[in-house]
């Protein structure tokens, strides 16, 4: 259990600049989401908390040591990666005593923390078991019974929910949300999948290209997006962007709007075309296209009306519920 | 489910696989029907007429002492050759397989070797150890140490084990390489993580995972070393001195080409037959069984 401090953490291939200065003060026992599409940058910045890349620059420091230069076993951590990395020719419980042999932990107190960490995770029956025997969502139990045993200080999670089916996956990241709870244990935990953010994070940092584009709490940033990628990715369906000129107001200036906002009605700020419903149940995606061409999406409660395919209508949405955006994509 | 053609009749398959049957027959069936045949006889000095003696070559050539050397010859020289190949080319696919930039310059340069012929590399290597001319040779001198494996049993065992083992590290390398970028990187990455450094990590996770790959290897470097570096011994060392490096391939030639004991020639081509059908087995069985660790 530790604290986690990135001061500016930098990342470069050669010349390419990957990540351009990250910082974060993680609390103890925190769990921290980075979330972001694929290519900005999340997975490096946990493989340099990690160690498994070096640091171009900048500081890491972990229970308020720096470890820039420490190889990954020094730094007291423990990583779940997102193929599980398991060693497919150790049973399930060498693969979880694995790191408690290499640090010479006696025998007896190696079989208690296994057993341990195997009723915790439901593994009990198949400790005797190779990776290649068990199904998907156990073998990434065992990839989390591997980071428990060790007690590490901080629990790093590369997309390990990604190789699931989503049924699974929702179960899956309840437990791992409880587990960090019960165990206490100071968690970063990569996705690219914001819904996983949202449910799991403490708090949560937004990657954007190699740039941290906002760090908070999941419903403040939902509800207070610092950029318009950020108002864009965390949210589904995303955010309806506006260009000012639709609008009526300074062409440099895009205004969003959650779907959740736009009301369909009489009383109309804007008129769009009807192009499409979904009716999920509880709620309807109502898909419309205003004059532009633009695309803008309506959630809401299936109580509400249909409105007809083809047919126009008017939109309207409270000036609260307004983001505007300048043309470099920060908030105004 | 792999699809199988399925042939109606026997006239069309049988003709699509003759070529193949007659090749093997003409080249293979036919003169180790004739070798075993031969073995049961000892032929006159010009060939003229020949003597049935049954197992006689065999019972001779099992109690003959230059033939159990050539056993245990055999045995230390495919030992070497195959530690020596196997682990030079292991241990330059580990610095191949870290590397990132250049890997691939490297890996060509490294795979040049095995396109030399085995009598090429014997000539190219007695070249250099040559006893008057050759150019190690020389520089040993210079530090005081006399070359000369034409003499000394040991140097010619040592010299003919590297000439063979040169050209096959090659081959060695490019199993290796494959088999080492086989394992996951992220599994070596948890391994780290888990605390442990290089050569724990080389003992526990990447030889266990790198085991189908080794033994494979050492199945088809022993066959290698037993049967395909005669040309090397022959233009090296001839078998000498007093038949220090004489094998039993080498030994089949030199009894019945130079020895002209065709009876006991053909008594050792059996044997050696029988050998190479038990390597072949071991060999079968590994390849269907597909090692999973």
């Amino acid at each position: 259990m530790a604290t986690l401090t990135l001061n500016n953490v930098k990342k470069s291939f050669g010349k390419t600049d990957v990540i351009h200065g990250v910082s974060i003060d993680v609390q103890d026992g925190e769990f921290i989401v980075i979330v972001g599409p694929s290519g900005c940058g999340k997975s490096t910045l946990l493989r340099m908390v990690a160690g498994l890349e070096t640091i171009t620059d900048g500081e890491v420091q972990i229970g308020g040591r720096r470890v820039n230069e420490e190889e990954p076993m020094a730094r007291d951590i423990a990583m779940v990666f997102q193929n599980y990395a398991l060693y497919p020719h150790m049973s399930v419980f060498d693969n979880m005593a694995y790191g408690l042999k290499i640090a010479k932990v006696p025998r007896s107190e190696i079989e208690e923390r296994v057993a341990q960490a195997a009723k915790l995770l439901q593994l009990e029956p198949y400790l005797q078991r190779k990776p290649r025997e068990l199904s998907g969502g156990q073998r990434q139990r065992v990839a989390m019974g591997r980071a428990i045993v060790r007690k590490p200080a901080v629990f790093l999670f590369d997309e390990p929910l990604s190789n699931l089916d989503a049924k699974l996956r929702v179960q899956m990241r309840l437990e791992i949300r409880a587990l960090q709870r019960e165990l206490g244990v100071t968690a970063l935990y990569v996705t690219h999948d914001q819904v996983e953010a949202m449910t799991m994070a403490d708090r949560m940092i937004v990657m954007n290209g190699g740039i941290a584009d906002q760090i908070g709490k999941p419903l403040e940033v939902y509800a207070n997006p610092a950029t318009e990628f950020v108002a864009g990715f965390i949210g589904s369906p995303p955010t309806n962007f506006m260009t000012g000129a639709l609008l009526g107001r300074s062409a440099e200036t895009k205004i969003g709007v959650r779907p959740e906002h736009i009301t369909i009605s009489d009383a109309d700020r804007l008129k769009a075309r009807v192009t499409y419903c979904e009716a999920l149940g509880a709620e309807t995606l109502v898909h419309l296209m205003v004059a532009d061409g633009s695309k803008i999406t309506v959630r809401q409660d299936a109580s509400l009306p249909l409105p007809e395919e083809g047919t126009e209508v008017g939109l309207t949405w409270a000036d609260a519920d307004e983001m505007n955006f300048d043309a470099t994509g920060k908030r105004i | 489910m792999e699809k199988r053609v399925t042939f109606k009749g026997i006239w069309l398959p049988l003709l699509l696989v003759l070529p193949q049957i007659l090749i093997t027959a003409i080249f293979f069936f036919y003169p180790a029907g004739q070798a075993i045949w031969q073995s049961l006889f000892i032929p006159d000095p010009f060939g003229l007429s020949m003597q049935w003696v049954g197992l006689g070559n065999f019972e001779y050539l099992l109690s003959d002492r230059y033939y159990r050397a050539s056993f245990v010859t055999t045995a230390v020289f495919s030992i070497l050759v195959t530690v020596v190949s196997m682990g030079v080319a292991l241990y330059l696919a580990i610095l191949a397989d870290r590397l990132i930039k250049g890997s691939g310059t490297y890996r060509t340069l490294l795979i040049w070797p095995y396109a030399v012929a085995p009598a090429v590399a014997g000539v190219l290597w007695l070249f250099m150890f040559n006893t008057r001319v050759g150019v190690v040779t020389w520089y040993l001198g210079l530090l005081g140490y006399d070359w000369n494996h034409v003499l000394n049993e040991g140097e010619a065992m040592g010299l003919v084990v590297v000439a063979s083992a040169w050209g096959r590290i090659s081959y060695n390398f490019l199993f290796f390489l494959a088999g080492l970028q086989a394992i996951p990187k992220s599994v070596i990455e948890a391994a780290a993580i888990d605390g442990a450094h290089f050569w724990t990590r080389f003992r526990t996770i990447v030889w266990p995972l790198l085991s189908p790959t080794t033994f494979f290897l050492l199945v088809v470097n022993i066959i290698y070393a037993f049967f395909e570096t005669f040309g090397v011994i022959h233009t090296i060392t001839s078998g000498g001195p007093q038949q220090a490096t004489t094998i039993l391939v080498y030994k089949v030639y030199s009894d019945g080409f130079v020895g002209q004991d065709l009876g006991s020639s053909a008594a050792q081509s059996v044997i050696l037959l029988f050998i190479v059908s038990i390597l072949t087995v071991v060999q079968f069985k590994f390849i269907e069984r597909r090692v999973h660790y």
